[in-house]
């Protein structure tokens, strides 16, 4: 009986398995498989039409990857900081704890609450608009608790025998930290900016009210940063890959909706996939060079 | 040569000043968080309140009523901010998913920690690393061009719904919640499995009397923090849910959710309106929401310990 | 069987010209918990000081918080003398006390760097930029450390590459490359194999000459093999500290004697 029991409850797991399994190759096959027909160097080279079918991403593709390198710019320093301080300085008591659990408590929060945190403050109370630093801004908030956690983990994996070596020949914390411990960590700090890229790359909800939803013209043969029309400018509105695909399934009312957002689709995730593989990749390749014998 | 080793003891050296400078530095960074942290409440407790305080809006209603048009004012002069609806779509999705979610995630997990041979599990974990890291605008978009067409055909309606949104949160928190159970599994030491099997118990009995039970706090943290990233995702539930603040009568009728309502509304109100601070009252909310799920975990975490 | 702690032999020296450092009642706590009592020993320059007993007798906690690697995680009272400086005081630069007082640690900890750099890592931070002067030092220092000849083909090779033995002597000239004066030693060797072992005492007792040592050991046959005096602690108390001769052959309190022939406890 006992036996028979466990048989089915055993089979009912594997069923569970096997159907989750399948839900997520269709689910996978599906975006892939709707979106890359439509992926070809004209669409992702061409500008996106307001009205007709046939537009492309090209500026939604470089507004993604301009915001992720604005958004890392500002957060990779202040969590480096905050990482360090957390790994290597923080003392052990109630303050270090309520510090932690406000940090925590940023990357729980809901991207769109920060959204619109960013949109009272940046947008409105100090006059940016609809802006690619708002925007940068807006994933800078969630980015950083992520990134911190990830390169404290990485600093405090390096053994405190490193940090005492460095202290016992009258080093500073500060420079041994500097020096000896984050070219250690060097790896797995390079792997968390690479996944949280990943993450910053697909977020939409936050964006929506920060860097806006449009996405006006750029000359990308014009690099002044101050002209309004350079895609560097910092102040012009910047829809991105993630929000584009929004916006035309709430709103859009080209022909080709649906095929756009497919293709956009299908794109962002491989994108992902690209930053996903590569955080494993390049972690290993800097620690197999760093530890190598020369 | 006895006398400058002295001095050099006693001195400050540019050791001293690196650290104070390098300390100073990290400390002002860990801080800057903080302060983001600090300034995200403080500034949406003070808007989201102003409905109250400063539109007179009732508080009561605010929970209870299911009206929701806030510049106009009822007969006793007070906005129609009722979000009943949108709170009971928030909860009605997010209790929906997480209703779906736990069977599967805990069922594969158990699969991928108790049956499953190495190379299975190893790839199973890369596809659910894979998912986890798909954006919640594309979970919206298969939700949009799937989940809906296939509600309207086979169980009527417009197919825009809680059922709809719980569809589609279910498959997007999945990846979390099952690689967050696995690791719950995968913390139960073996020799807990060896003891219950050599008593005799079947793989089954020792899976749910041993594995499970020791797993428990680390399961319920999972479905937690799945619950939490539902009730906060804006996007992929606002693409489905149908976006009538009207109150939810079946899963199948349209409906809205604080996020959805907040992402469609922001954009269309003025600044300092009762319109735009009722949208802020709905933000609080969910601040608050996240909260509260993050005290969940926290006790349920010191429970464990 | 019951010891009474308060029956202790602390050796005294005459002369303070021959001391190198010295506590004058040190107490370390860890927390509320005080961890080491009263220790009051001089340190004899030139000389090899052991310091022997059972774990978490407070040795190493004594030995750490003679050049402060405890600060962090410890308070300790009463006074270090060093150059007749009490270098216990807030107001100490510890960096460059630490330039003084040395440490080797019980596993070897060499920076993930090449060996060279290993050794010129710290001079470098100490304003010494010149080529040939650097490689000077190198050299020296790990002819020293008695490990020149293993690795003089390979300066630039990862350290990590090196065995445990050889890693624990890079350290050595690590800590002598700066040019200490006192050198502590916190169970050098016991993560080394028995060769190894041998190796680095030899090694030890050739830096005699130029450096004061203090080394904390678990072992008692290494103790009286290259010691010159020896410290025995007790549960966080320093029961007897006389030349070495004299604890190993007529120890003058009980309790030592039972912990060296063995019949502890």
């Amino acid at each position: 009986m006992n036996k028979l029991f466990n048989q089915i409850a055993i089979n009912i797991i594997r069923l569970i398995a096997f159907l989750v399994v399948i839900l997520l190759a269709l689910l996978i096959g599906k975006i892939l498989g709707d979106g890359l027909p439509h992926v070809s160097f004209k669409f992702l080279l061409t500008p996106a039409k307001a009205f007709e079918a046939g537009g492309g991403i090209s500026i939604q593709l470089f507004n993604s990857f301009y915001l992720l390198v604005l958004t890392l710019l500002i957060s990779f320093p202040i969590s480096l900081g905050a990482g360090i301080y957390l790994a290597k300085y923080a003392p052990k008591n109630k303050l270090t704890e309520i510090i932690r659990l406000t940090i925590e408590i940023l990357s729980s929060l809901p991207s769109v609450v920060v959204g619109l945190f960013v949109f009272l403050v940046f947008v409105v109370e100090m006059k940016l608009g609809f802006s690619i630093i708002a925007g940068a801004v807006a994933l800078t908030f969630f980015n950083l608790p992520l990134l911190t956690r990830n390169i404290e983990e990485a600093i405090a994996s390096v053994p405190d025998l490193q940090l005492e070596a460095g202290l016992a020949l009258g080093l500073s914390k500060w420079r041994t930290i500097t020096k000896i411990i984050l070219p250690e960590s060097l790896p797995g700090i390079i792997t968390g900016i690479v996944l949280s890229a990943g993450r910053v790359f697909g977020e939409a909800a936050a964006l929506i009210y920060t860097a806006g939803q449009s996405a006006p013209a750029v000359d990308f043969s014009n690099w002044n940063i101050f002209d309004e029309a350079s895609p560097l400018n910092v102040l012009r509105p910047a829809e991105t890959l993630a929000v584009h695909i929004w916006k035309i399934n709430s709103e859009g009312i080209m022909a080709d909706a649906n095929q756009i957002s497919a293709g956009s689709s299908a794109v962002l995730i491989i994108v992902i996939l690209i930053f996903n593989l590569g955080a494993h990749y390049l972690g290993n390749l800097i620690h197999a060079k760093l530890t190598s014998s020369r | 040569m006895k006398d400058e080793i002295q001095a050099r003891i006693l001195k400050k050296s540019k050791e001293s000043y690196q650290e104070v400078w390098g300390k100073s530095l990290v400390i002002f960074c860990t801080l800057l968080i903080c302060m983001l942290v600090i300034s995200i409440f403080v500034f949406i407790t003070s808007k989201g309140l102003a409905t109250f305080f400063e539109n007179h809006a009732s508080l009561k209603n605010f929970f209870t009523q299911s009206t929701w048009n806030p510049n106009m004012s009822d007969k006793n002069g007070k906005p129609l901010v009722g979000a009943l609806p949108m709170i009971l779509g928030s909860f009605g999705v997010t209790l929906l998913a997480a209703l779906i979610v736990t069977p599967f995630a805990i069922g594969t997990a158990l699969f991928m920690t108790e049956l499953s041979s190495k190379k299975v599990r190893n790839f199973l974990q890369m596809v659910i690393e894979l998912l986890v890291g798909i954006p919640s605008v594309v979970y919206g978009f298969i939700g949009l061009n799937v989940v809906v067409p296939f509600i309207r055909n086979h169980f009527g309606g417009s197919g825009y719904g809680i059922l709809a949104g719980a569809t589609v949160l279910f498959v997007m928190t999945l990846p979390t919640v099952t690689s967050l159970t696995v690791d719950a599994l995968k913390a139960v030491p073996k020799h807990y499995r060896q003891a219950s099997l050599a008593l005799g118990a079947t793989q089954w009995q020792t899976m749910y009397h041993v594995t499970l039970r020791s797993a428990s706090s680390g399961i319920y943290t999972a479905i937690i923090f799945g619950m939490a990233r539902a009730f906060g995702e804006a996007l992929a539930v606002q693409m489905v849910i149908g976006n009538a603040s009207l109150l939810p009568t079946s899963l199948l009728t349209p409906a809205s959710t604080l996020t959805s309502v907040l992402t469609m509304g922001i954009g269309n109100t003025v600044m300092g309106t009762v319109g735009n601070n009722a949208l802020w009252s709905l933000a609080l909310v969910l601040l608050l929401m996240s909260l509260f799920f993050n005290v969940c975990v926290r006790m349920i975490g010191r429970k464990d310990k | 069987m019951q010891y009474n702690l308060e029956e202790k032999y602390i050796k005294k020296f005459d002369n303070p010209d021959t001391t190198a450092i010295s506590t004058e009642h040190l107490d370390v706590f860890y927390g509320s918990k005080q961890a080491f009592f009263d220790g009051s020993l001089e340190f004899q320059k030139n000389k090899i000081t052991a310091l022997i007993g059972a774990s978490g007798s407070g040795k190493s906690t004594y030995l750490r918080s003679l050049n402060r690697m405890n600060d962090s995680v410890a308070t300790v009272k009463g006074k270090i003398m060093y150059r007749g400086i009490d270098i216990n005081r807030p107001d100490i630069n510890v960096y460059e006390m630490r330039k003084q007082i040395g440490m080797v640690f019980q596993r070897p900890n060499p920076f993930s760097k090449s060996i060279r750099e290993n050794i010129t890592f710290g001079l470098k931070e100490n304003g010494i930029k010149d080529k040939s002067k650097l490689d000077e030092i190198v050299e020296t220092s790990l002819k020293q450390a008695a490990i020149w000849d293993e690795v003089k083909d390979r300066l630039d090779s990862s350290a990590l590459a090196l065995s445990g033995g050889q890693q624990q002597r890079l350290c050595i000239a690590r800590a002598i490359a700066m040019k200490p004066d006192v050198l502590l030693l916190d169970e050098p060797a016991s993560a080394l194999d028995p060769i190894s072992t041998l190796k680095l005492e030899e090694t030890l007792l050739d830096l005699k000459k130029d450096f004061s040592m203090i080394i904390v050991t678990h072992n008692m046959q290494q103790a009286s093999r290259i010691s010159d005096y020896t410290g025995f602690f007790h549960m966080g108390n320093v029961i007897e500290y006389d030349a070495t001769k004299d604890i190993f052959t007529r120890p003058k309190i009980q309790l030592t004697e039972d912990y060296i022939s063995g019949n502890f406890g």
